[in-house]
């Protein structure tokens, strides 16, 4: 970010929520950067930039197709890269019909089940054999390995899944038919420029309440700060994810970055800002339902045979290091199952569970309250307090038989059967609720061995300064022990369910104090030769992971962590020793690689696109690629290079394909495969939104994922009977001074005494229509819950003008939790929160809801659930309301009645 | 306290050394030279990382005494330059938190209270029922007879504060007990 000419902060806080790193902004404006902050609130980080532009929460696509719609209409686009390294050129399937065809709607839609039949979004490509070029319904391995991506779909029925496959995106064709003139209106580029004509100036005045001049200011800024002599960065963190649409906003900047050059270049980029120390880490080692190590994907039922989950991850025949994927996955399973992973039983593939669609912390939240899960591990987190709608999660507790929770302190969801607040309601009586619930003191960071990967991929090892207190564990001690103990139980069991327990390599060293060796475990998952004359070293890189059982190793993206033996994650060279990368501190995955796809930091002929910018570039004389970073490309593929035909995986990289993760070796404008709602971002409203979407007569996401429930009601959005009760938008945020749910940070007197209570801003605009006092106190009430928070009245909070009214937002914080043992105790804002989640990632809309406010503190008891029911029954509300998939009146669809066994009174 | 004396004078002080404007050397007090940094008397300096954001700030962790008096920011980090934030700074605090549990605890089905327990004992009772839940909520296929080999007994919530090997072994266990529902802040 430091190299940035220009930064665009969107959806992020970063100033107060990632204050440090904020350093590098600082450094970039002071180098004469232009800074821009988009976002609802101003903020510390508003204060730093040069310009701030308000938005209405939710709008984001809007103003990012706006500006990618600016850079096709003057011709701002660079076109060296653009022709180069991304899709552009690329046909796609005449079959395919955009949303301006269908009133905001893609080609594909089936309104019966809510998904997309991805088959006309395809590539069109030379026909290899008999087989109809849009044969979505192929078994997977059944088609004899053309290079056909639907035929290597893996998913029978045709259906879009998007957490099916890596971090390179699905299988796609990897020969697809070109147009080089950019003319023929089946290229990517012509579909590009007709999708986002309408997304103008104009319209994002109505749909964003941004002005024209500011809009005109930040498309300047990011047009006049691309190219080959500058870069713009992007930063985002959750304000651009937590939403039924957030992959689609991270989309929308992808294609903008790649319409301006800014991908694999120093000071370019989207820069994810993750709010956890190893949430990072959590995602490419998976305590996630739908991955396994390394962005391999969890298999699914109809993936009977390894050979088929293989083929449904990426064909044999595409470019690229996913092509590899047989040999990370037979890696993978031989770090787990060592000798009993063979051949002939297609490496212990049947010892993965399976999955049948997806089993998200929201999915699975809905079968506690079924009676379907018994017991439940929380480790480290809070969702009592930090997951949306806070009441069905105490609820869903209550029907557990058994939970266990490992924190440092007896947080809410510790508490919840005691002094939660459905104690106080009556909802709940201590007396009656069965759950047993058992509290393990966990070891704090100094009291452990182990990395936490950080938000640019670096692993940093933290070395041990203490021992663990008292009762006190690390996971790693407590999780090694459990399985021993369970083990040491089945230890006679013939039971073949058992075998995957008992075969599992479960062999940790310990220390003096009986904990497993994190250093052993960082080993394992970098993997190790298992033959030859190298048999039991260490391997250094992923490129020598083997598909035939000689190699194991835990998580391939990590291999070369552990190189030669040496823990590069402990690697502290001083920085002030080393060059801007600073390689040798920490180890970054890829293979220690700082910028990723950085082939597209030099030109096709492999100079750098300008001194300014350099960062890779191919050495001639040594025919090699060489630079300031590792070079994340074949290191001796020579730029001109057109690879052999017929080949496949990395040997079929051209010389000018940078992005060698991807199926076709280029940067997607357009997604042929990947996501489940739609090619290209286009932009609904959220769930609860006041206004109509002034772009369609599609409302909301037609494929968002919906929990119609009568504890999880929505507010009628605009046009719709009702809406005029909850008239106020909300979105949630952190401060600098907590930590999420408060579990790291309520309990901590310093940080208790700097944010002791929950407050929501304000316009002073607001304050007035609603009678609320500075300082006073105000009601919040959702379709979920009503809470309280002080008032904070403030300029910072600006009422946008959007479909043809006034808009105002509140900004609530979300760090407090009703419970006795923290310092600092108070409402939690996630309460008010709905779950609708998005369908690509699951992960619920959590910064735009509908409220009422009112001035003076909530009613206690069982009159606060009067209260919400009172609010509920004005607006009408039933579990269809606002649980529509397609909202254009003017088509006749099906589709609107709830699917069976979606309702349910939790 | 030494005994007084007139050189001592910070008047005289700044007239007989090079501070003569009185900013630096001269207003220092005897209390203040003779103070010394809790962190100069540490045992050791440990290296580790920020446990809150993932920016991954560089922290010196001070131990004294088998404690940590403190926790620093590390100026070698090429990261942080030694900054950290309110939360990163108030890190010591986390470590020796007024509330902290040291002990396992236990709540009975429609218990009121907390009970102490051993924790070998919890271990033992936690595999108890996870062996039973997995079992009772185990299935072997779907409805058209295709294999899954798995439970929805047990769920899972957690990951994103913890190490990238805790996760390895979480992962390991849950998926070779056929426990899918696993998942943690990522998602959130």
């Amino acid at each position: 970010m430091a190299n940035a000419d220009c930064i665009v902060i969107q959806g992020s806080n970063m100033a107060e929520c990632h204050p440090v790193g904020f350093q590098w902004v600082s450094e970039a404006k002071a180098r004469g950067a232009r800074i821009i902050h988009v976002d609802p609130r101003f903020t510390r980080t508003t204060a730093i930039a040069d310009k701030h532009v308000p938005i209405r929460a939710g709008s984001d696509v809007v103003l990012l197709g706006a500006l990618i719609n600016y850079v096709l209409t003057h011709d701002l686009w660079f076109e060296e890269y653009v022709r180069a390294y991304t899709n552009a050129s690329f046909l796609i399937s005449e079959q395919f019909r955009d949303t301006e065809d269908l009133e905001g709607l893609f080609s594909g839609y089936d309104p019966s089940t809510g998904k997309y039949d991805p088959a006309s979004w395809a590539y069109q490509r030379e026909r290899r054999d008999s087989a109809p070029e849009d044969a979505q319904t192929d078994r997977p391995g059944d088609a004899g390995a053309p290079s056909d991506a639907s035929a290597h779909d893996g998913y029978g029925d045709g259906e879009a899944e998007g957490e099916s496959h890596g971090s390179g995106g699905p299988p796609a064709a990897s020969e697809p038919l070109r147009d080089e003139t950019l003319q023929d209106p089946s290229t990517v580029f012509q579909i590009l420029k007709r999708h986002y004509s309408r997304y103008t100036a104009e319209m994002v005045r109505e749909a964003c309440g941004i002005s024209e001049a500011d809009f005109e200011y930040l498309a300047r800024s990011i047009t006049e700060n691309s190219g080959r002599e500058r870069t713009t960065c992007f930063a985002y963190a959750v304000g651009w994810t937590q939403h039924t649409l957030g992959a689609q906003f991270i989309r929308t900047a992808s294609i903008l970055q790649l319409l301006l050059g800014n991908m694999g270049r120093p000071g370019g980029g989207i820069m994810a800002l993750r709010g956890h120390a190893s949430i990072q880490g959590s995602t490419d080692i998976p305590t996630l339902f739908n991955l396994l190590p390394g962005y391999l994907p969890m298999p699914k039922a109809e993936l009977e045979t390894v050979q088929d989950y293989i083929g449904a991850i990426a064909s044999k025949q595409q470019k690229g290091f996913w092509a590899n994927a047989d040999a990370y996955t037979v890696s993978l399973l031989k770090a787990w199952w060592g000798d009993a992973a063979q051949p002939d039983n297609d490496w212990a593939y049947d010892y993965l569970p399976r999955l049948t669609g997806a089993h998200g912390t929201y999915q699975t939240l809905t079968e506690m309250l079924a009676d379907e899960v018994e017991g439940y591990f929380i480790l480290g987190q809070n969702p009592a307090v930090g997951s949306a709608n806070g009441r069905m999660q105490r609820m869903a507790m209550s029907h557990l038989k058994w939970m266990v929770v490992r924190d440092f302190s007896l947080i809410e969801s510790a508490t919840w059967w005691k002094d939660g607040p459905e104690i106080d309601s009556g909802e709940l009586r201590t007396e009656e609720i069965d759950t047993e619930v058992f509290f393990f003191p966990a070891a704090t960071h100094v009291e452990k061995a182990g990395t936490f990967t950080q938000t640019q991929r670096l692993l940093q090892w933290r070395h041990q300064a203490v021992s663990p207190p008292g009762d006190c564990q690390s996971e790693l001690a407590f999780f090694y022990e459990l399985g021993l103990r369970i083990r040491e139980r089945l230890k006679d069991s013939g039971d073949p369910r058992d075998r995957p327990l008992l075969d599992l390599t479960w062999d940790y060293p310990v220390d003096d104090d009986g904990d497993p060796d994190a250093l052993a475990v960082l080993a394992e998952i970098n993997g190790r030769h298992l033959t030859g004359p190298d048999r039991g070293k260490p391997l250094s890189s992923y490129t020598q992971i083997k598909a035939d059982g000689s190699t194991e190793g835990g998580c391939w993206i990590y291999t070369g962590v552990y190189a030669d033996g040496v823990n590069h994650a402990a690697d502290r060279v001083p920085g002030q020793e080393q060059d801007e990368i600073a390689a040798k501190w920490g180890w970054a995955w890829p293979a220690n690689r700082r910028i990723l796809y950085n082939r597209a930091s030099a030109d096709p002929q492999g100079k750098p696109w300008s001194e300014r910018k350099k960062l890779v570039w191919w050495d001639e004389a040594a025919r090699k690629w060489t630079g300031d970073d590792i070079p994340d490309f074949p290191v001796d593929r020579a730029p001109g290079t057109e690879a052999p035909d017929g080949s496949g995986g990395p040997d079929a990289l051209d010389g000018d394909d940078p992005f060698i993760m991807q199926a076709d070796g280029k940067g997607w404008l357009f997604a042929p495969k990947g996501m489940v709602d739609g090619p290209l971002p286009a932009h609904y409203e959220p769930q609860e939104s006041p206004v109509r979407n002034p772009l369609y007569a599609q409302q909301p996401n037609a494929t968002r994922e919906l929990f119609p429930r009568w504890d999880n009601l929505t507010a009628a959005s605009r046009g719709v009977p009702g809406a005029e009760v909850y008239p106020y938008m909300f979105t949630t945020y952190r401060l600098t001074e907590q930590h999420t749910a408060g579990g790291m940070s309520r309990w901590l007197p310093y940080l208790a005494e700097l944010q002791p209570e929950m407050f929501c801003e304000v316009s002073p605009e607001l304050a007035a229509e609603r009678g609320l006092e500075q300082n006073g106190w105000a009601t919040l009430v959702s379709p979920r819950a009503a809470i309280e928070a002080k008032v904070l009245i403030t300029e910072r909070m600006t009422p946008l003008e959007s479909g043809g009214r006034t808009v105002h937002q509140i900004g609530l914080p979300y760090h407090w939790g009703v419970g006795r043992e923290a310092v600092v105790s108070g409402d939690a804002a996630n309460d008010l929160l709905g779950i609708t989640l998005d369908p690509n990632v699951h992960i619920q809309e959590s910064k735009v809801g509908l409220c009422d406010i009112r001035p003076g503190r909530r009613p206690r008891g069982a009159a606060l659930v009067d209260m919400v029911t009172e609010y509920q029954q004005r607006a009408g509300l039933t579990p269809q309301t606002g649980n529509e998939r397609v909202t254009d009146p003017a088509r006749e669809l099906p589709g609107r009645e709830l699917p069976a066994g979606e309702e349910g009174q939790g | 306290m030494a005994r007084f004396s007139f050189l001592e004078w910070p008047v005289v002080r700044q007239l007989r050394t090079a501070d003569s404007t009185a900013r630096s050397s001269a207003t220092v007090s005897e209390h203040t030279r003779e103070l010394t940094s809790r962190n100069a008397t540490a045992d050791r300096v440990v290296q580790s990382v920020c446990p809150y954001c993932a920016v991954g700030c560089g922290q010196k962790v001070y131990v004294k005494d088998e404690k940590v008096i403190q926790i620093e920011g590390d100026p070698d980090s090429p990261i942080s330059r030694g900054r950290l934030c309110p939360k990163g700074a108030a890190s010591e605090q986390l470590v020796n938190a007024p509330g902290r549990q040291y002990r396992v605890l236990y709540r009975a089905p429609r218990a009121t209270e907390w009970q102490k327990l051993d924790l070998s004992q919890a271990v033992d009772m936690v595999a108890e029922r996870f062996i039973e839940s997995r079992r009772r909520k185990w299935q072997d296929q779907d409805d058209a007879g295709r294999r899954l080999h798995r439970t929805m007994g047990i769920a899972s919530l957690g990951g994103a504060t913890l190490d990238n090997e805790e996760n390895y072994l979480i992962k390991k266990l849950f998926t070779a007990a056929g426990a899918i529902q696993i998942e943690n802040q990522a998602r959130i």
